[in-house]
Parts: C-alpha cells; structure tokens; sequence
C-alpha cells in the first residue's frame, strides 16, 4: 500500500502574507497529500528542523517579500548537512527571471510564480516526489 | 405603484424576454460578483421602491452620507492623489518622493520593509534578506532625517504604512518636524495604526492584542491635545480583501474594526467627538465595479449610522467616513503585465465612483516586483486621466439613483449588519480574533475564490483564458544587498556615536511606562530622541508585554 506524500509548507522571513500558502496546503490536503503548515516567520533552521521531525517528502516555501535568495540557499545547505538532500524543495512566489537559473542551480525544484494553476502544482509534486515504500 | 411595475416587469419577462430565451439563450455564467454574490439579469423601480430617500440615502454631504461627505463632491477638491512608495536606504527614496511631487503627486505615503514593520533592526537573524527589500528601512531618527531631507513636513501630508511600531514612528515623524521648526499643532497626515486587521489579515503583529489596543488608544490621547490635525488610524480593509474575503466580508470587518478602536477610546476615558472625526479608513478597489462602489456608499451611511446611535456621537464629522483606497494588488497578473494597466484604470474609476478622499493606483509591474519610476508614473497619469479627462468628476455621486446600485448598497448595508451581529455575540472585535473567526471566514473565501479561478467559473485574462505563449518579459526594479549593507553598517555606526547612557535611561523608562498606565507617546518620544532603534523600543516593550502568536487556520 502507498502512503500519503508528506509536505512542510513553510513561510519563512518576516513576510505574513499567508494567502498562498494557506491556499496551496488546503489544495494539497485535498489532493491526498499530509500537510504540515509550520505558521509564520521560521527561520531555515526550523524549517529543516520540521521536515526532519515530520519525515517529509517536501518542502514547499512561499516567500513574496524578495528575500529567497538569501532564504532557499540555506535551507539547501541545512537538508544536506542533515543527509535530507531527497527531499524536494519547491518555491512559490514573487520569483524574478534572474534568480530563477540560479534557484535551479542550487537544487530547488519547482518554482512557481503568480498565476500558476494549484492543478499544476499537485501534479508536480506527484510526479517528483521521491517514492514512499510502505 | 408596486403592484403596476411588478406587473410590468412580469409582462416584460414574457412577452420579451422568454422568447428571447427561447432562440438565444444566455451564457452559461455563473453571473455573480468576483465575490460569488449573484446577480439578477435586471433591476427595476421595484427595487429601489422601499427606499425612503431622504432618511435612507439623502444628499451629498447629509446625513447618512450614501452619496458622499462632501456637498459639491469632486467640483469642490479632487480626491488627494497618493502614490505609495518606499524601497532600499532612506535616500532612495527620498529622491523617489522629491520625484513624484515634481509629477503632480499630492501627498507622500511610505512603504516600509519587512524588518521596519515587525520592529526588527537589520542585525536580527529573521531580517536575512529583507532589509529594503519591500520597502524602505528606517532604523532610527537618523534614517527619519534623511527620508524627510529637503521635504518641508509644514507643507505636505504624508501617509505612513506601519502599524505595530506606529507610535515609534510617528514619534521620529514628530521628531523631524520639530527640528524642522513645524508647528505640531498644524502638520497633517495618517498613521496605519490598525493592528485588527493584521490579526485579522496581513500578520504584522508583534504585541498580544490587549496592549496592542492599548497603543493605540495612547496615540488617540496623545493626537487629541498635541496633534490635532492628525489622522490618527486608517482602520483597513485592503488587506482583509487581498488575503482573499469578498467584498461584504471587507466591509463588515473594517467598519467592525472601526466600532472596536472606537470602543476602547471610550473605554480609556477618552469624549468620542474629540478622537473619532481622527478616524479614517482605507478601502480595496477590486475588479467587480459596481460591487466596490456599492460597498463604499454602503460604508459611509454603516459608519454615520453607527457614530450616532450606537455611540452617541454628535459632532457630524464624527458621522463623516473618510477614506483612501488604493486598487487591488491581488488582482494584478504577472502574465501579460500590460493589462494591468487597464484593470488599475476600472478600479480607480470604481473607488472615485464610490466617492474616495483619495488614492493609490498600482503599477503594471507589481506582480513581478516593486514598481519602476516609469511604471509609477503611468500609475499616476491613470488618476489624473480620470480626474481631468473622463468627465465624471463633474457631478456628484453620478451612480445615485441606479435602480442595480441602490440595490446592491442596502444588500451590503444589511450584510454587514448580519456580521456585527455575529461578532458581538462573540464579544467584540479582540475576542472574534481571539476566536478565529474573521480568519477562518477569509481563509475559506479565498478557497472558493481560487477554485472558481480553477474551474474557470471566473476568468482572468491571461492567465486562465486568453494566454500568451512566449511572452516577452518586462525590466523590472531589482533591489540588490547595497541598501542592507548600507543600514547595517549604519547601524554599527549609530551605535558608537550615540550617548548610550541616554538609550539606555530612556528604554527603561519605556518599560516602566508600559508596566504602568500612564500614556506611552513621552516615553517613545524621549527614546527616540535619544535615537534609539525601532528594535529597541520594540525588545523593551516586547520584555514587558510578551509577543503573540497566532493559531493558523487553514
């Protein structure tokens, strides 16, 4: 039997705008999905920190305030200093073309910018997630 | 009277419109509001019949205020034109606000960043990649000083977005003018200053409620003797309706709002017609264009109503719902960014339709990332097409009288009406928030908004119909570290040269206040002209109240 992928959506910063993230959990949880949403303004630290406490498959972060090239580096950094470089980091958010290479550089996934269908979204994470053996 | 135009409407609906059914039938629709309110195909005198309109609507500057505050409308003053803005160091944008006001721009209104709004210094491990990012930083008096450099604060009205840090804000506004030799009894402006809705909404909180609302009823107090002309809340709605509500769920949840501050001055001991005319009020203007104006007329007349007989407010300006507006960021699509240029335009058009003292239009390029300097000022060339181009401004309240209109205002009056009643039983404002009620009620608009958006049950041009493949992308305003290292460097700097045995005297007296009753304004004041940091004022009060938390909702 096949278990539920387990995603950690994240709001890191100082940003409170939470309606992204709100919505692309709620979308997940209904997709079959087990969500954790960790709240508002956690550090990268805790952000790894959960993923490991949660054993997720995913980390989904929505960043809007323009910080994600200081943010996602890090929590890259921490998931392979814990030997967590399976799990999938996406990004939702205000992301400019320039960053977006680089974004992809250091292992983030899926970025997905303003507009993108919560369907498409679902289907990445589907696809990509790595394979939970019960 | 009713009996004949009911008939008429009947007779109409099947001698006209049933056989037109029959050969052309209607788009599929659904035909609601972009907040799913549903709309008849038409409306009619039957409508509007009940309306008393001399008690219910009356005239523009009369009691209940439906068709405007102001008698002569827009023929008297046009609404202020308010461009919101802020990026990077206090100099970057200090040159952006000298360059607005060569453009014809009206007032001046700050965007701080992230670490400003949550009382932050740039030092802090949470302020990683944020400082000047999504606003200006403002650290201290220091920063205040060279934002205002060359500004005269005697001669312009100036807007600031902050809300928890509010007092220590405004205190370096006040700081700055003194030193500027302007009289704080004449100098104008609005602070934010509404923490419910960032319980509500946006999540800038620092304090728990309780002394969060005590803040700012010290603001009250304090505005009442020494800043007379200052508008001392802007009690918001824009960001109840960008974290998704509809338009009815905005409305009732301001004007709520508004009722909470106005309570808990009263409660402080404070005579409601000295602090409430203070109060002003800040609306979204969202793409469904009659829906918006109606909830504006519907607030004025919510507002006046409730100051009278609820409160017992005499004093007419006390009645009179001032508001700004600014359209709605949400609604811009990173898609085709062009378009947004037109969907600001009907938004705008909206917002003076409904009768805004005044406005903020966002740039085209907003959904990719704070608007160029080219990009700010189509924004406000669209104000001041409308004002001096499309005509409208020459009559008052033009939409008065619409049978659909009137309609729609009293279908929001009574469904705000219906929310307060919900929220008093609840207690109030504080203890609705404490619940998650307002929240929960947003979260799940927002999912249903975002699911029509999926079944394109609504549509967004650009994005969910009418795409673009291989669009060309647009230049946009990228903000680099320059602005971080700048201010922390200051920061390092400030430091060394201050007279720290003042800071340090001064932050505990803030806390001693703050353990107390006594109005915190003079504490604030004295730290800040000792030019300790927001952070410090905010870690001072932080030690004493505790900082909130809240339970998310989804």
């Amino acid at each position: 039997m096949s278990q539920k992928i387990r995603v950690v959506i994240a709001k890191p910063g100082l940003d409170g705008h939470d309606r992204g993230a709100k919505v692309i959990a709620r979308a997940l949880r209904d997709a079959g999905m087990e969500v954790i949403y960790t709240g508002l303004r956690q550090t990268p630290e805790q952000i790894v920190s959960a993923a490991l406490q949660e054993d997720a498959d995913v980390i989904g972060l929505s960043i809007l305030s323009g910080a994600h090239m200081h943010i996602c580096p890090r929590v890259m950094e921490l998931l392979n200093e814990k030997g967590l470089s399976d799990v999938m980091v996406v990004i939702g958010g205000i992301i400019p073309d320039v960053d977006i290479a680089k974004l992809n550089a250091i292992g983030v996934r899926g970025i997905f910018l303003p507009g993108t269908p919560m369907r498409q979204i679902v289907d990445f994470i589907n696809h990509n997630a790595r394979a939970r053996v019960a | 009277m009713s009996v004949i135009v009911e008939t008429a409407k009947q007779k109409w609906e099947r001698e006209v419109l049933e056989p037109t059914l029959k050969k052309s039938p209607e788009r599929q629709g659904p035909f609601t509001t972009i907040s799913g309110r549903p709309i008849e195909r038409l409306y009619s005198p039957e409508d509007v019949s009940a309306i008393d309109y001399d008690r219910q609507v009356g005239n523009p500057g009369e009691f209940p205020y439906v068709r405007g505050i102001h008698p002569t409308g827009y023929r008297g003053k046009l609404w202020t034109m308010r461009q919101f803005a802020g990026f990077g160091t206090p100099e970057e944008t200090n040159q952006r606000y000298k360059d607005l006001i060569a453009a014809g721009g009206t007032g001046l209104s700050v965007a701080f960043d992230l670490p400003t709004l949550m009382g932050r210094d740039p030092d802090h491990e949470l302020c990683l990649g944020e400082v000047g990012k999504c606003g200006v930083n403002i650290t201290s008096l220091a920063d205040m000083e060279r934002l205002f450099d060359g500004i005269s604060l005697a001669d312009i009205t100036t807007s600031m977005t902050i809300n928890s840090p509010a007092p220590m804000i405004f205190a370096m506004y006040l700081v700055v003018a003194e030193k500027q030799g302007a009289d704080w009894q004449r100098i104008s402006g609005t602070i934010q200053n509404d923490i419910l809705k960032e319980f509500i909404a946006q999540k800038e909180y620092i304090f728990p409620p309780r002394p969060s609302m005590r803040l700012i009823t010290d603001i009250f107090a304090f505005c009442t003797e020494q800043v007379p002309k200052w508008n001392t809340i802007s009690v918001s709605g824009y960001h109840i309706r960008e974290a998704g509500s509809t338009a009815l769920q905005e409305l009732a949840f301001t004007l709520r709002d508004g009722l909470e501050y106005v309570q808990y001055g009263i409660d402080a001991g404070l005579d409601v017609d000295e602090f409430v005319p203070r109060i002003s009020f800040f609306f979204n203007s969202h793409s469904d264009f009659f829906e918006e104006i109606a909830k504006y007329r519907a607030a004025r007349k919510l507002w006046a109503e409730a100051m009278r007989d609820r409160f017992g407010a005499k004093n007419p300006r006390s009645w009179q719902l001032r508001f700004h507006t600014q359209t709605a960021g949400v609604s811009l699509t990173a898609q085709q960014p062009y378009n947004n240029v037109v969907r600001t335009a009907l938004q705008a058009l909206a917002a003076v339709l409904g009768g805004t003292n005044s406005l903020h239009t966002n740039s085209l390029d907003e959904a990719l990332a704070l608007p160029t300097k080219e990009t700010a000022t189509i924004a406000l060339r669209t104000q001041q097409i409308i004002a001096h181009e499309s005509g409208v401004t020459n009559i008052v309240d033009p939409l008065g009288g619409s049978y659909f209109v009137e309609r729609l205002t009293g279908e929001m009056e009574e469904g705000t009406l219906n929310y307060w009643e919900t929220i008093d039983r609840m207690g109030g404002m504080v203890e609705a928030i404490e619940l998650g009620y307002p929240q929960k009620e947003i979260a799940e608009s927002s999912y249903q908004f975002q699911t029509a958006v999926e079944r394109r049950d609504k549509v967004i041009v650009g994005v969910n119909d009418f795409i673009q493949e291989d669009e060309k992308r647009i230049s946009i305003l990228y903000i680099d570290d320059t602005a971080a290292d700048r201010q922390l460097s200051r920061l390092e700097e400030l430091k060394k040269t201050r007279n720290s045995a003042a800071v340090t005297r001064t932050l505990d007296a803030l806390r001693a206040t703050a353990r107390g009753t006594a109005n915190t304004m003079p504490a604030i004041l004295d730290c800040v002209r000792a030019y300790a940091t927001v952070g410090e004022m905010c870690d001072a009060l932080r030690e004493v109240w505790g900082e909130y938390e809240e339970v998310p909702i989804i």
